[in-house]
Formats: C-alpha cells, structure tokens, sequence
C-alpha cells in the first residue's frame, strides 16, 4: 500500500495540533522503590533481587524515603502544588515481567499535581501545563529470544530480568499542549530537554535516554480550526530528544493523511521507528484496560508535612532557565549568541571549560567552532565528541602560553577526538610546537629576507605592511610551527 | 493426664528451665502423638520432625551453655501453613503452591525461633485462608477432634485442632474475619486476634492485606499470652505494623487469672443478641456473663447500628483485596505450572495454571473482587464498603466510650458436621458473623471458651480497644479461672 503523504508544512496550515507527553524517569536512589536491592545500570540479569522485588508470596513493599524526596523536589521544581496526604495504588494487569501481576503506583492521589514548566523556542517562552508528577515502580524486562524480530511474535522462548523491577519510576505528565502550531514538535523536543536538564540539575536521575532512565510516551492529536480536539494516539518507543521532534511530526502528517481521506483517527499506541522515522499501529485502547485500581493496603499514605516540603523547596539549585539567563550575563553573549550556545547543548561544556581556567571567548570558539563541526559531521552529541572540558582549556591554554597557534591547535584537537590523549601529550608527541627557539627563527628570517630583496628593501623604507610577505615565507619554511607574531617581530627588527 | 503432650506452654516451659525434662523429650513427644493421632484430625500438611528435634537439641545446648532463654524456650509450636518458612514447605493448601519451599522466614517465624520456640510442622486450613471450616483445603479437611464428624472451624482449623489433640501445645494463626478465633471457639481453646499492626504480616501469604493478623493459639489465655508476646512488635519490614510498644499482655493476663474484674466495664452488642445463633451457645453465653458478673464485672448494653452492614462489606473488601494479592499465581515464577507444553501462550498457560490450581471457594472470591474492583463498579461496591468500615470503626469507637471491652459469642453455632454448609456460600460465612466486625475496624479480639451446648464447646469473643489488647487477656484469663478450661474425651 503506497500512500502520499502530504507535506508537513500543508497539514499544519490546515489542521490545528494538540501535543502531550508523558515522561517517565527513573529515579537515580541508591536502593529500589521498596526495597534493599541496589538500582545501577546493568549487572548479570536476576541478581539484584530478592524477595520483595520478585514478589514472593508473603513479602512486603517499604517505601524509600529518598525516592519520595526526589520526588517532591520533581514537583516543586516543575512548580507543582505537594500532597499533603497521598496513597500508592495497585494498578492490576497480567503481564510477566511484572512479579507480582500488579504495578504499585498512584491513581487519583499523586504526590504532585498542577505545575508548569516554562520552555524557551525560538527566543520566546512557551509555558507548558505539568498535570501531574507521581511516583511508582518499574517493572523487570522480557526478552523474547529465537524469533526474528525480538518480539513476542515468532519467538521461541521468553527470558525474563528482574533486576529493574521495583526501580523508582517518576511519571511526568504535561497537560494537553493546543495552540503550537507549526511548531508542536520543537516545542515537544523543547521541552523534554528542558525537563532533562531541570532533572539532571536536581541530582536525582543521570536522565539519560539511551539507557533508558529518561522514557518518553507522546500523544497527538489533529483537528480542524474551530472544531473540538481530535482522537489522540500515544507513540512509545520514543529514544531520544531528535526521535520525540520526528514522532510527534510523522505522526501529525499520518493523521492528516488518514483524516483527508475521509478516514478516522484510531486511539491507539503506534511505535516510533528510528530508522524510517514512522510510525506503526500497536495495540488498540479503545476496548481500555480495565487496571482496577485500589488504594495499596501494604503501605501508609504518605503525608509530606509542610517543614519538610519547605525545607525541600529551599534546597533547590537554580533551575537550568535561570542559570542560563545567569550565565548569559556573565559571559557577556548576545541573545543570539547564547541561543546557539544552547542549541548546541554546548552550556555545560562551556561552562566546565571556563571552569577549568578558559576565558568564556576561548570555551566558546572552541565548543561551538571546530568540536561543533566534528559532532555534527559525525551526527553526534556535542558532549560524545571525544573533547572534555579539560582538554579544551589545556589547548587554550597552550594557545595562550603561545606554545601553539591556531592551525597547530587544531591539529592537537584532531589528535584529542581521535582519542590520542591530552593536548600537551599529543602536541608533544606529534612535535606540533611551535618552534620558539629565537636562534632557529632568526636563521630562518635571515633566509627570508635574504631571498627577498626588494621586499626588504620595502620594509626599511617604512612599508610595515609588506612584513606578510616574509612572514608567510618564515612560516612556510618552518611548516608553520612558528608564531607569527614573533616572527613578525623579528622581521622588523631585523630591517629597522 | 500424665502424658507429656498434656502440658501446656507454661507447663513445659517450667520443666525444661528446671532440668526435669529436655526439649528433645518434649519434642520427640509431641511428634509421637502427631503420629499416633494425626491420620484420624489431620491438623498437619507437613510435619518437620527433623526440623524440630535439631531447633529442640539446640534449645537443649544453648541452656545447658548456661545461656538465660525466654520464657517459651523448648516449647513446640505448630504453625499455619500460610506463613512463610525457610525451607519448609508453604503451600497456603493451595494446589498452586505445592511444594514450594520460601528462601525466607515470616518475621513472627523468625521471633518464633529466636525465642526457642520449636516448630512441629505446618498446619492445615481453607485454601489461603478462606474459609470457616477448613473444608476449603486443597489437601483434604481437619476433624474436630471433639468429634471427628464434626469440622474444626477455619480458616485456621488445622491449628485450632492440633491443639484440641495435644498435639501441640501452642500454635499460630493468622485471622482475617476470624479464622484464629471461630476455630479456638469450636474447639474450645484459646485463640486470640492481636490489634492489627501489632504482628507483623511480613511473611504471611496475603489474603486480605489490610485485615490480615497474625496471633497466638493455645489451651490457657496464659499460654496464648506468652506467645503473643513473642509475636508482637513493630516490624521495619511492615509499613502497617505500629511502631510501638506491645502492651502487657502476659502481667494483664495474671492479673486476670486471680478472677478479680471489680471496675471492668463489659458492653453487650444490642445486635448480637442472639438473633441467628444456637439457644445452646446463647445459653452458654449468658451463663459466663452471669459468672462474670459474679466476678465484679459491670455489664452495659451498647449499640453498634452498623454491625449488621459487616459482613457484606468483608465480602467485598476481602475479596477485593485477593483478587489483586492472588495474581502474582501464574506459574511464571514459583508453584504450579499448567500447559507448558511449547506450544500455548503465555496468557493460556497463565489460565490454565490458575484454573487448575485454585479451588472453586478462592476462585469466588476472585471474582466477586475482580468484579467489585472494575471501573464502573468501584463506588458502589469497594467504595461503599469502605464507607460501612468507617461507621463500624464509628461504632467501636463510641462503644468503648461507655466500655472497657465488648462481649458477645465468638460465633452463631458449635462445631457442625462436615458438608454441612459447603453447598451454600452464605451459611459458611455467617459462621463469621461476630468475628468480622473487629476485622473491620482493627482492634484485638480473643476467644475463650466458656461451656458447652450439645457436649461441644462455646467460645465468648472479647474485643477491646485497638492497642489495648492487654483488656481482653485480663477478662479472658478471669472467665477461664471461673469456667476451667475445656478438655474433649480422649480420641479413640
């Protein structure tokens, strides 16, 4: 079946979308959920268990302070109001990688509710509606093996991992986002990152979604000017920050293809395909689940008192907009300038760099020039670039010291990506310095201007400006391990 | 009355701190009568006599080291087969759990141990505890061994039995609408249900969560008190168990015990006058409140309006909270496991395990939950329910207001006939009738025995305060100093 699908910028003058996105993140606790067993990514799959987290007959859920603080320090910084009395729920559905058939999480009773988050595109601040923060449990992970997709279809046995089970799980969950336009899927990638960011400046998830510990579900919907919302669908399999912008635009383009055809939108899961960037039809909700939720009788409402919630809220480390808007200020940026800063995912860096003893001129030329170029040619992350921080304010600094110049500075770099070592470690073994040796420069000088008469002649009469000339001539004959200037210097020197 | 098996707790708690008998011979005694007597009451699943002679010759070592041991060292104990027991078998008398072995002891099995106590085996009782004559076990019933025809009571009929047999002098049950105090009662022991919280339930394969307690059992209020108080206590482990101190319930029982209950408030239930139950057990009833009277104590009549609305609410509260506890049963991980054949999926193989392994009583309940738990039925089933728990605990509330403790008859009727009520659903439960309201609202309860009707025993349920369980020992152990225990003829 061969349909054509309609351009995006089309659909988009024509229908009206509406965005939602539900995040979940696993909490970065030291222990899980409820109870001993420790959280670290990875390990022989079934050896961080034990009875409570494998559901066994009889054992009990306890729950982890640590997690509920994270929690509330979630909502508070997603300016939610906190529960002053709340309860876990059961939420009940048969699935193995559950150990005990029931999820523990919360219902109608979140610990955080009506907030917001103000997320920055294209220079103008959207404010985004956070319904609700709430916390529960993950579950373990199947594995279907001897099939050919890795789905349950076709497979010849499952394996199951319960090792993840029981893992703080914060489920974020915005309002529905109308009035966006053209733009839904920036502002969806907006403000995943910026929920990211808030998160991974709280300490208490390393966020990262390749790994999974920062899970994105998003929900779409289309419907004519004027007309009331239509039917939405949730796409999972959402992978990182550039997969939530694709999803939530392949999918406004398939809904309108369905909608111009005269069809109707299913409400359903559909799966995003990093590959072709579609996506496909999962299980259908319109028969819903029936979860049968009820108030979990093992545990204790919780009832955060207000000292608590106040000294929580007083803790909080300045939220990542603000910091920005700081550091803007400080590094003396442009508008303009700071947006390419922040596009680039290049704030940290820079500021770790600048940390390490680099001007804020320096961190940035380096971060958003030639390291910019290197990630995008290789389709990376600034940050998986190859370059720290550290080795870039060691290269500025050889830069300063004047032990290299620019073009030779750049060659140290290639050596830091391609993972050499250290700046003065690969300057030094690649013999990239710039010669300083004043005997060796001098000799080349005399070279030069003995090879060039008339252009020295030139200089003497007062005509400075013909010193390039020899420059480029010294530079060349030292293949380019001098430092211009100092020639320069020499040149005039010599001739005056 | 010279045998061993005989004594009671304190008994040969005496006789093996005085070096007059070993826990060794007190052991291999008991295990000799569960094998002369057990195959006619059929109170044990599984008797771990290894189990027990070593944790006995351990008992043995320990004192003779010189090491000072709690008042119930030596002693052996039979425990309900629903509480979890490292390395010995927990089926719950459930098909679906046959043959496994927990990697873990229940928190009350670990102080169990850690006081001495030594462990005969597991005892039988309706499949996860829902029942009230332990008919319901996957494994066959328990005989009343007051009259082998007769049933036990349940769910904990098998504890309630092994005691009624001298086949051990202790044990322990779990009650959830009454299954350690509707059995001591057609038994004629001694079963009490601790304030819940007051036990911890880490390790009890959960029934009803926010009403199952485990409690002590025994043939003197002394005796159930002494367990009781090893049992007792907060547990980290249990979010529900309080975190505070246990109330004195061994001293309430002395001071109980020299029948003296000049100042005790006693409120008699205007609703639970009689009204469904057996003139023998009112007329049994009446009498002990006549000897309590005659004991100093004041009789008051109060009014709990909301009692009646008890036992609807516990069948839907109850089940509701199996539905969703009994889930983790799929043959995924332990027990049971129906159809795995390669060739069916998940979902059947999950089916057919749980249709084979769960009986017709436990899948009822299942339902019904289920039922009550589905969106759209929610607030008027589980919801209400909630709602009539609140006024009963209203009603507990304002009746101790006017009374220290709360007294009527454990339960409607004495011990009846095996197949007797299996064929209706609802006349089982009303076995419950007395028993579920405390359930409900959570404070302690205990049965004691106080006569007979037709040749079997009567039990009067005590319930008191919710913490203050230290009450219903010191009016319990004065009804036993005036009424004696109850003692069935020998089994032929």
């Amino acid at each position: 079946m061969t349909v054509t699908l309609p351009p995006y910028e089309d659909v988009v003058a024509r229908y009206e979308p509406v965005i939602g996105l539900e995040t979940h993140v696993e909490l970065g606790t030291n222990t899980k959920m409820f109870c001993g067993c420790p959280t670290d990514f990875g390990g022989q799959p079934n050896t961080r268990i034990c009875p409570v987290c494998l559901g066994l007959p009889g054992s009990l859920p306890v729950a982890n302070k640590a997690a509920i603080e994270a929690t509330i320090r979630i909502g508070l910084a997603l300016n939610c109001t906190i529960a002053t009395w709340c309860r876990f729920a059961r939420k009940n559905y048969f699935y193995p990688d559950m150990p005990k058939n029931y999820q523990i999480s919360q219902y109608d009773e979140p610990l955080c509710t009506d907030g917001w988050l103000d997320v920055e595109v294209d220079g103008e601040l959207v404010r985004i509606g956070i319904e609700r923060v709430h916390l529960e449990e993950d579950t373990g992970k199947t594995l279907h093996v001897g099939g050919a997709t890795g789905r349950i279809h076709g497979a010849t046995e499952s394996l199951v991992d319960y090792n993840r089970a029981g893992i703080p799980l914060v489920e974020i969950v915005t309002k529905p986002i109308p009035g966006t336009g053209a733009l839904a899927p920036v502002v969806a990638r907006a403000y995943v990152t910026e929920l990211r960011d808030v998160i991974r400046s709280l300490d208490v998830s390393d966020v990262r979604m390749e790994q999974g510990s920062l899970r994105c579900d998003v929900n779409t919907s289309l419907n004519l000017p004027g007309h009331e919302w239509g039917t939405r669908t949730e796409t999972k399999n959402v992978n990182s920050l550039r997969s939530v912008e694709r999803a939530v635009r392949s999918e406004i383009i398939r809904q309108a293809s369905v909608l111009d055809a005269g069809g109707r939108i299913v409400q359903e899961t559909r799966h995003f395909h990093e590959d072709t960037g579609d996506t496909t039809s999962g299980r259908s909700k319109e028969t819903a689940t029936d979860y049968r939720y009820f108030p979990e009788p093992d545990l204790v409402p919780l009832a955060p008192d207000a000292e608590w919630v106040s000294t929580l809220k007083a803790g909080l480390p300045e939220l990542p907009r603000l910091h920005r808007k700081r550091l803007q200020a400080e590094w003396g940026l442009s508008d303009l300038d700071m947006q390419s800063v922040v596009n680039a995912g290049a704030v940290e860096l820079i500021e770790q760099t600048i940390a390490a003893g680099t001007t804020p001129e320096g961190a940035r030329k380096w971060w958003l020039g030639e390291l910019a170029r290197r990630a995008n040619e290789a389709g990376i992350e600034l940050a998986a670039v190859g370059a720290t921080p550290a080795h870039v304010a060691e290269l500025q600094r050889l830069v300063d010291e004047g032990k290299l110049n620019d073009k030779l500075a750049r060659a140290v770099l290639e050596g830091v990506v391609a993972g050499e070592g250290a700046p003065t470690e690969i300057m030094t073994a690649r013999g990239l310095g710039v010669v300083s040796d004043t005997g060796a420069l001098t000799a080349a000088v005399d070279e030069a201007i003995a090879a060039n008469p008339d252009v020295a002649e030139k200089i003497r009469e007062g005509k400075v400006a013909a010193a390039g000339v020899l420059v480029g001539a010294v530079m060349k004959a030292t293949r380019g391990q001098a430092d211009a200037k100092t020639v320069r210097e020499l040149i005039i020197a010599r001739l005056s | 009355m010279s045998d061993v098996f005989h004594l009671t707790a304190t008994e040969i708690a005496a006789r093996d701190a005085s070096g007059d008998a070993s826990a060794t011979e007190i052991t291999q005694a008991h295990l000799d009568r569960i094998a002369a007597v057990d195959d006619r009451v059929h109170a044990f699943l599984h008797v771990d006599a290894e189990g027990a002679l070593a944790a006995a010759t351990a008992v043995d070592e320990r004192r003779a080291a010189g090491e000072e041991l709690g008042p119930l060292a030596g002693v052996p104990i039979a425990v309900k087969d629903i509480v979890a027991t490292k390395g010995v078998p927990s089926t719950a008398a459930s098909k679906i759990l046959e043959g496994w072995r927990p990697p873990y002891d229940a928190t009350i099995v670990t102080r169990m141990r850690e006081a001495g106590l030594v462990m005969l085996g597991k005892t039988n009782l309706d499949e996860f505890a829902m029942g009230s004559s332990t008919e319901y076990s996957a494994y066959g019933p328990t005989f009343n061994p007051w009259d082998l025809s007769r049933i036990p009571g349940g769910s904990g009929g098998g504890s309630a039995a092994a005691l009624a047999a001298y086949e051990a002098p202790l044990a322990v049950g779990t009650d959830t609408g009454g299954s350690i105090r509707q059995p001591a009662a057609v038994t004629g022991t001694v079963g009490a249900k601790p304030t819940y919280g007051g036990t911890s339930r880490y390790g009890l394969i959960a029934f009803s969560s926010s009403l199952d307690t485990p409690g002590p059992c025994a043939r003197t209020v002394e005796d159930a008190a002494l367990l009781h108080a090893v049992l007792a206590g907060h547990d980290p482990r249990d979010s529900t168990s309080i975190p505070q101190p246990v109330p004195d319930v061994v001293g309430a029982a002395r001071r109980g015990a020299s029948g003296d209950l000049t100042g005790v408030k006693l409120g008699l239930v205007r609703e639970f006058s009689g009204e469904g139950a057996e003139p023998g057990v009112m007329a049994a009833f009446h009498d002990a409140v006549d000897a309590l009277t005659k004991l100093g104590a004041e009789v008051v009549e109060v009014s709990c309006p909301h009692f009646e609305y008890a036992l609807p609410a516990y069948y839907l509260i109850a089940p509701s909270e199996c539905s969703s506890n009994l889930a983790r049963f799929d043959g995924v991980r332990y027990g049971l496991r129906v159809g795995d054949d390669g060739a069916k999926s998940l979902e059947e193989v999950m089916s057919l395990t749980r249709e084979s392994g769960f009986g017709p009583e436990v899948k009822r309940r299942i339902m019904i939950g289920t039922y009550a738990l589905s969106s759209g039925y929610y607030d008027a089933y589980y919801g209400q329910a909630q709602k009539v728990r609140t006024l009963i605990t209203r009603d507990f509330t304002s009746a101790f207001e006017q009374v220290d403790v709360l007294i009527s008859p454990t339960t409607p009727f004495v011990a009846f006939p095996l197949g007797a009520r299996t064929a209706d659903p609802y006349q089982m439960y009303l076995a419950d009738l007395y028993t579920i309201p405390v359930n409900l609202y959570g404070g302690p309860g205990i049965s004691v025995p106080c006569g007979l009707s037709e040749g079997l025993p009567v039990g009067l349920q005590i319930a008191a305060p919710t913490l203050a369980d230290d009450r219903m020992y010191r009016v319990a152990a004065a009804l036993e100093s005036a009424i004696g225990t109850l003692t069935p003829g020998e089994l032929s």
